[in-house]
C-alpha cells in the first residue's frame, strides 16, 4: 500500500539510503536495540483511503445530536460572520508555527499584535499577551503571577462564583505547591465583598473574581481594588468579553489583571475547544505577564516592523527560573477573534451584547410567571440566569419535554458542582442568534409542562 | 510593504457585518430597564470600522506575508512541522462537530466521545501505555498535568521527601519549567561523549530525593538514548518514575515504544506527531498516557463505555482534577483521530521511517561542509554546529538562518540545543521528498559558501523580505505593544 503525506518511490529509498551507505530501511533503526524494537505492528486498525474515512466519520457523526442550544456556562452559541472561518482557513495563517522568525511572519506578528490591542481596549488595560489556553488557564495563570509578584505571598483569594471549572482548575493549580486558595463566599448569588477585610492578610497575594459569575449574575467591584493594593495584593477580574459591551471594564476597576477566554467572540461551540484565554495587565506588571508578545519596532533601514518581544520572560529563556511553562497557546483561535472583532467593530458587540441581555430577559420575564419556576435571585444579569425549580421531577420533565421539541432547555447546576443542592438549578443562556421563534418555542413548551 | 492596521482604514459609520433587526415585541426592549450605571460600561473601544472586504483584503494580505508548511518547507527542529493533511481542515469543519456544546446530554455527544474514547486506545496502543487524558492543550500543559500527577501520586503515598525531578541539560525550556511551576526543584544531567544521558552523573543524582528522571527520546540531538533500559531500571530502583516528553515520537512511530522503554508516563503533542495544524502557534494538544501505577491520579473527568454508551465518570477520588475548561481541545483531537484512521498501524510506521531516512539524508549530504558534532547517523532530526563559520569568517548560525530565508525556506530551530554551539537543529519530517530535499541541500550549501566569499552579504540577509532584522533593543526600551 501507499501510505499518503509520503512522496517517496522506491527508487527515491534506494538512492537515498545509497547515499546515507546502508541498504535497507531497517538499519535506520539500528541504534535500537532488539529489546527495543516492537517485533510486532502496533495494535491499531490498517490504513483507509480519504473516502473510506469520511465515510466513517459521517456515520459517527449521526450520533452526535444537535438542537436549539439555550446552554451556556462558559460556551456560548453568538453570531459569526463567514469572514471569521473562511479568513483563518488562509493555510499560511494555519500551517505556520510560532512566528520566531520576524522576517517572514509579518502577517502573523500584525495579525498578533491586533489582538493584543483590541483586547487591551475591550478590558481597558494596558498590555495583553497573544492568548492562553482557555478561561479556566488564565485564571490560574493569573494566581500564579499573584503569587509571583509579593514576596512571601502564598494565598489567592478566590470568589465561590467563580465558575465550577475555573475553581477546579484553580484547586489543581495549588495542588502540591504549598500554595492555596481562601474562598471568598457568596451572598444572593453574588460575591460577598463585605467580608474582604477579614480575609485579607499579608499571606495573600490577591483576589480572582468572576462577572458575569456562575449563575449568570453581575457583579460591582466598587472600592475592591482599594482594599486589596492597601495589602499591596492584586484585583483580577475574569469576564465573559462580550460582556463589557455592556458592563464595567476591569480597567474601569482598577483592576491589575483581566482574564477570560473569547470564546464568545468568534469561536464555535466545537464541545468545547478550542478555545482562546487572554490575560491583560496594568503597565506595571508587563515583566510578569506569562505567554507571547509581540511588539512594533523598526529595522536598520528605519522600516516599522514586528517581533516577539520581552522573551526574557518566557520558559525557552529561563528555564527552572520561570513562572509559567506557556509555549504553544491558541493562536489560531485567537486570530478567530480578531477577524470577529474586526467584522463586529464596537458598534457590532455592543448590538450582540445589547440583544443577548433583551433576549434573556424576555425568556426569564416570561418563565417567571409561570408556576413552579422562578428567577433564583432578583440581580443583574447580562444572558444567562439561574431558574430555580420547585420539584426535580418537574425539572427533568421540562428538560425531557424541551429535549422533544429540539430545544436544549439550559445546564443544571449540579452538572458542573456535582452538589446535591445544585440540582434545583437551571442555567439558561439565551444569545443574539436565538430567534424570535425559538424564544416562543421554549416558552409554549414550558408552559405546556409547568402549567 | 507593510500592511497597515484595521484601525488605520476605520471610517467613522464603515460596518463589515449588520445583526438582524432585534424582534421582540414592540416595547419591550423600550420598557427593558438598562444595567444599573453603577456596573454599566461608559466608555467606547477602539475597534475597526471597515466594510466586509477591508476585512477579507487585510487578513489575505497578511496571509502572504507569513511561511507556513503549505508554503514551502519548515525544517524547524524539534517542532515537526509535517504536512497537515487537508481531509482533516474539511472534517473538523464539520456542523455535526463545531455546532456542539460541551455540556449537553451525553446521550446527544455520543459521536465525539467516541472519537476521544478511540483515540485515547490508539494513542495507548502507539504508546506503549494503558489510560490517558485528552484535556491538556499543548505539550508543555501535558508536562504540566503530567508532573502533577507525579505529585499527587507521591503525596498518596507519604514520599513528600521526593522533590527533585531530574532534567538533561539538552531539554526543552518548557521540563524543566513545568517541574518549577509544579514545586518541584530541577537537578540538570549531564551528557556523555555520545551525546547521550551520562549515566555517571545520573547514578550520583539518583536518590530517594527524586520524583522522577524527565526524559525526550529520542533526545533533543536526534540521538536515540541506547542505554534507556538500563537507565529506566536505574531510576525505578530507587522508587522513582520516568517521564516521556513525546516531542520527538515521530522518530519512533510503529519502531518502539516509550511502554516498553519503561516510562510511567508519557506526553504526546499532537500537533507535531499526529499533523494537526500548528496554526501560527496553536491550538495543539498534549494527551498524557500512563499506565496502571499513575491511573487514580488522571483529570477528570474520564470517559467511559458502557451498555448505554459512552458516559463521562466524575467519581475519581484520587484525581488531580481538572486542567482544562471543558475536555480539551476537541477539533484538534479530531484531526489527530482522523490522521490516525488514514495512516493505520503501518502508515504511522512509515512515517518515522521516512521521517528519520529524509534527516540521515540531509545530515550526509551536508556533513562535509559542517560540523555535526555527535556524527552524521540520526533519528528524525539533527543539530549542526556552525562554530567554524564563526571562528574563521564571522558568521554566525542566525546569519544562515535568515539567508535561508532569501531561498523560501523557514530557518531551522537557532541555537538550541545549548550544549551545541552557534547550533542549527534541522527536521525535514517525512514529508518532503527527495527533489525538496535536494533543492534545499543545494541552498544550504551555497550559502555556506557565500559565508566564506562573501561574509558580509550573509550577515545582512535577508534581503527578500518586506523588512530586514529588527532592532529588538528598541522593542524592549520602548515597548509599543497596542495600538
Amino acid at each position: 500500500m501507499i501510505y499518503p503525506y509520503i512522496p517517496h518511490t522506491d527508487e527515491d529509498r534506494k538512492v537515498m539510503l545509497e547515499a546515507i551507505g546502508l541498504s535497507s530501511m531497517e538499519e535506520l533503526f539500528s541504534g535500537l536495540s532488539e529489546d527495543i524494537l516492537l517485533s510486532d505492528s502496533v495494535p491499531i486498525s490498517q490504513g483507509r483511503t480519504e473516502d473510506e474515512v469520511q465515510r466513517m466519520i459521517d456515520s459517527i457523526a449521526q450520533r452526535n445530536v444537535r438542537g436549539i442550544p439555550f446552554l451556556g456556562c462558559g460556551c456560548y452559541d453568538h453570531i459569526i460572520p463567514a469572514t471569521v472561518e473562511a479568513l483563518s482557513s488562509l493555510p499560511s495563517f494555519v500551517t505556520a508555527y510560532t512566528p520566531y522568525q520576524a522576517e517572514m511572519s509579518q502577517g502573523l506578528l500584525e495579525a498578533i499584535y491586533e489582538f493584543q490591542s483590541m483586547i487591551c481596549e475591550i478590558t481597558s488595560m494596558d498590555v495583553a499577551n497573544a492568548s492562553l489556553y482557555d478561561g479556566a488557564n488564565a485564571a490560574s495563570e493569573a494566581a500564579a503571577l499573584m503569587v509571583g509578584a509579593k514576596r512571601h505571598a502564598s494565598v489567592v483569594l478566590v470568589s465561590s462564583t467563580l465558575h465550577p471549572f475555573t475553581l477546579q482548575v484553580l484547586q489543581t493549580w495549588a495542588k502540591g505547591t504549598g500554595r492555596s486558595l481562601r474562598m471568598v463566599k457568596e451572598k444572593e448569588g453574588v460575591v460577598d465583598l463585605s467580608q474582604l477585610p477579614s480575609l485579607l492578610d499579608s499571606e495573600c497575594a490577591g483576589l480572582i473574581v468572576q462577572s458575569p459569575n456562575r449563575y449568570g449574575l453581575l457583579e460591582s467591584y466598587e472600592g475592591v481594588a482599594e482594599i486589596l493594593h492597601e495589602q499591596k495584593a492584586l484585583l483580577a477580574i475574569s469576564n465573559d468579553p462580550l460582556s463589557l459591551a455592556m458592563q464595567k471594564s476591569p480597567g474601569q476597576w482598577d483592576a491589575d489583571i483581566a482574564i477570560g477566554d473569547t470564546q464568545s467572540l468568534g469561536l464555535p461551540l466545537a464541545y468545547g475547544g478550542p478555545s482562546c484565554g487572554y490575560m491583560a495587565v496594568k503597565e506595571a506588571l508587563l515583566r510578569k505577564l506569562p505567554g507571547r508578545l509581540v511588539g512594533l519596532t523598526q529595522d536598520g533601514k528605519g522600516r516599522k516592523g514586528f517581533t516577539l518581544t520581552f522573551q526574557a520572560r518566557e520558559q525557552h529563556i529561563k528555564r527552572e527560573r520561570a513562572t509559567s511553562n506557556i509555549c504553544s497557546n491558541q493562536a489560531l483561535a485567537a486570530l478567530m477573534t480578531t477577524i470577529h472583532l474586526s467584522s463586529l467593530g464596537w458598534d457590532g458587540m455592543v448590538e450582540a451584547a445589547n440583544q443577548s441581555y433583551a433576549k434573556a430577559h424576555y425568556l426569564a420575564y416570561h418563565l417567571a410567571q409561570l408556576p413552579g419556576m422562578t428567577l433564583v435571585w432578583d440581580k443583574p444579569f447580562w444572558c444567562e440566569f439561574p431558574l430555580g425549580f420547585s420539584d426535580p421531577k418537574r425539572l427533568r420533565k421540562f428538560m425531557q419535554e424541551l429535549r422533544n421539541e429540539g430545544i436544549f432547555a439550559g445546564v443544571r447546576l449540579s452538572t458542573l458542582t456535582r452538589k446535591v443542592k445544585d440540582e434545583l438549578v437551571l442555567l439558561v443562556a439565551v444569545t443574539e442568534k436565538r430567534s424570535r421563534e425559538e424564544l416562543e418555542l421554549y416558552l409554549a413548551a414550558a408552559r405546556r409542562v409547568m402549567k | 510593504m507593510r500592511e497597515t492596521l484595521l484601525i488605520e482604514q476605520s471610517k467613522q459609520g464603515r460596518k463589515a457585518y449588520c445583526f438582524p433587526p432585534l424582534d421582540l415585541p414592540n416595547g419591550f426592549y423600550q420598557a427593558l430597564p438598562p444595567l444599573p450605571e453603577s456596573i454599566r460600561r461608559q466608555e467606547t473601544a477602539r475597534l475597526p470600522e471597515v466594510s466586509e472586504l477591508d476585512v477579507v483584503r487585510h487578513f489575505t494580505r497578511l496571509s502572504t506575508m507569513i511561511h507556513g508548511v503549505d508554503n514551502g518547507m519548515y525544517p524547524l527542529g524539534s517542532c515537526t512541522m509535517k504536512y497537515n493533511p487537508k481531509l482533516s481542515e474539511h472534517i473538523a469543519k464539520m456542523d455535526a462537530f463545531t455546532k456542539i456544546h460541551p455540556l449537553q446530554d451525553v446521550s446527544t455527544t455520543q459521536g465525539s466521545l467516541s472519537i476521544m474514547f478511540n483515540l485515547l486506545e490508539d494513542l495507548s496502543s502507539i504508546t506503549g501505555m494503558k489510560w490517558g487524558t485528552l484535556q491538556p492543550c499543548a505539550g508543555a500543559h501535558g508536562e504540566y498535568t503530567g508532573l502533577k500527577m507525579v505529585k499527587t501520586y507521591y503525596e498518596q503515598h507519604g514520599e513528600i521527601g521526593r522533590t527533585k525531578i531530574l532534567i538533561p541539560s539538552s531539554a526543552h525550556g518548557t521540563n524543566p519549567a513545568s517541574a518549577i511551576v509544579n514545586g518541584f526543584e530541577v537537578l540538570p544531567i549531564g551528557a556523555n561523549k555520545k551525546g547521550q544521558v551520562d549515566l555517571d552523573d545520573l547514578e550520583a543524582k539518583l536518590d530517594d530525593s527524586v520524583a522522577a528522571l524527565m526524559m525526550t527520546n529520542p533526545n533533543t540531538l536526534g540521538i536515540f538514548e541506547q542505554d534507556i533500559l538500563a537507565i529506566s531500571k536505574m531510576v525505578h530502583a530507587q522508587g522513582s518514575l520516568m517521564y516521556y516528553d513525546g516531542a520527538n515520537m515521530n522518530a519512533i512511530l510503529g519502531m518502539a515504544t516509550p511502554g516498553e522503554m519503561g516510562f510511567d508516563v508519557v506526553h504526546l503533542n499532537l500537533h507535531k506527531t499526529f499533523s494537526t495544524p500548528h496554526g501560527g502557534g496553536g491550538p495543539g494538544s498534549g494527551p498524557v498516557m500512563v499506565n496502571d501505577t499513575l491511573r487514580p491520579f488522571l483529570p477528570k473527568p474520564d470517559i467511559h463505555l458502557t451498555d448505554s454508551g459512552y458516559v463521562l465518570d466524575w467519581e475519581r477520588e484520587e484525581s488531580i482534577g481538572k486542567v482544562s475548561m471543558f475536555w480539551g481541545n476537541f477539533l484538534v483531537l479530531l484531526r489527530a483521530y482522523v490522521y490516525i484512521l488514514r495512516m493505520g498501524s503501518e502508515g504511522l510506521r512509515s512515517a518515522s521511517a521516512h521521517a528519520v531516512l529524509n534527516a540521515n539524508y540531509v545530515a550526509k549530504r551536508l556533513g562535509d561542509v559542517c560540523e555535526i558534532p555527535y556524527g552524521t547517523r540520526c533519528m528524525h532530526e539533527f543539530v549542526i554546529s556552525l562554530e567554524q563559520y564563526r571562528q574563521n569568517y564571522g558568521v554566525r548560525a542566525q546569519d544562515i538562518a535568515k539567508a535561508l530565508i532569501d531561498k523560501g525556506y523557514h530557518p531551522p530551530t537557532m541555537y538550541f540545543p545549548s550544549l551545541v554551539s552557534e547550533a542549527l537543529m534541522i527536521e525535514p519530517t517525512e514529508s518532503e521528498s527527495l527533489e525538496t530535499l535536494d533543492a534545499f541541500i543545494l541552498a544550504f550549501r551555497s550559502i555556506l559558501e557565500q559565508a566564506k566569499e562573501d561574509p558580509e552579504y550573509v550577515k545582512g540577509a535577508p534581503y527578500t523580505t518586506p523588512i530586514g532584522r529588527l532592532d529588538e533593543v528598541k522593542a524592549i526600551k520602548e515597548p509599543n505593544l497596542r495600538y
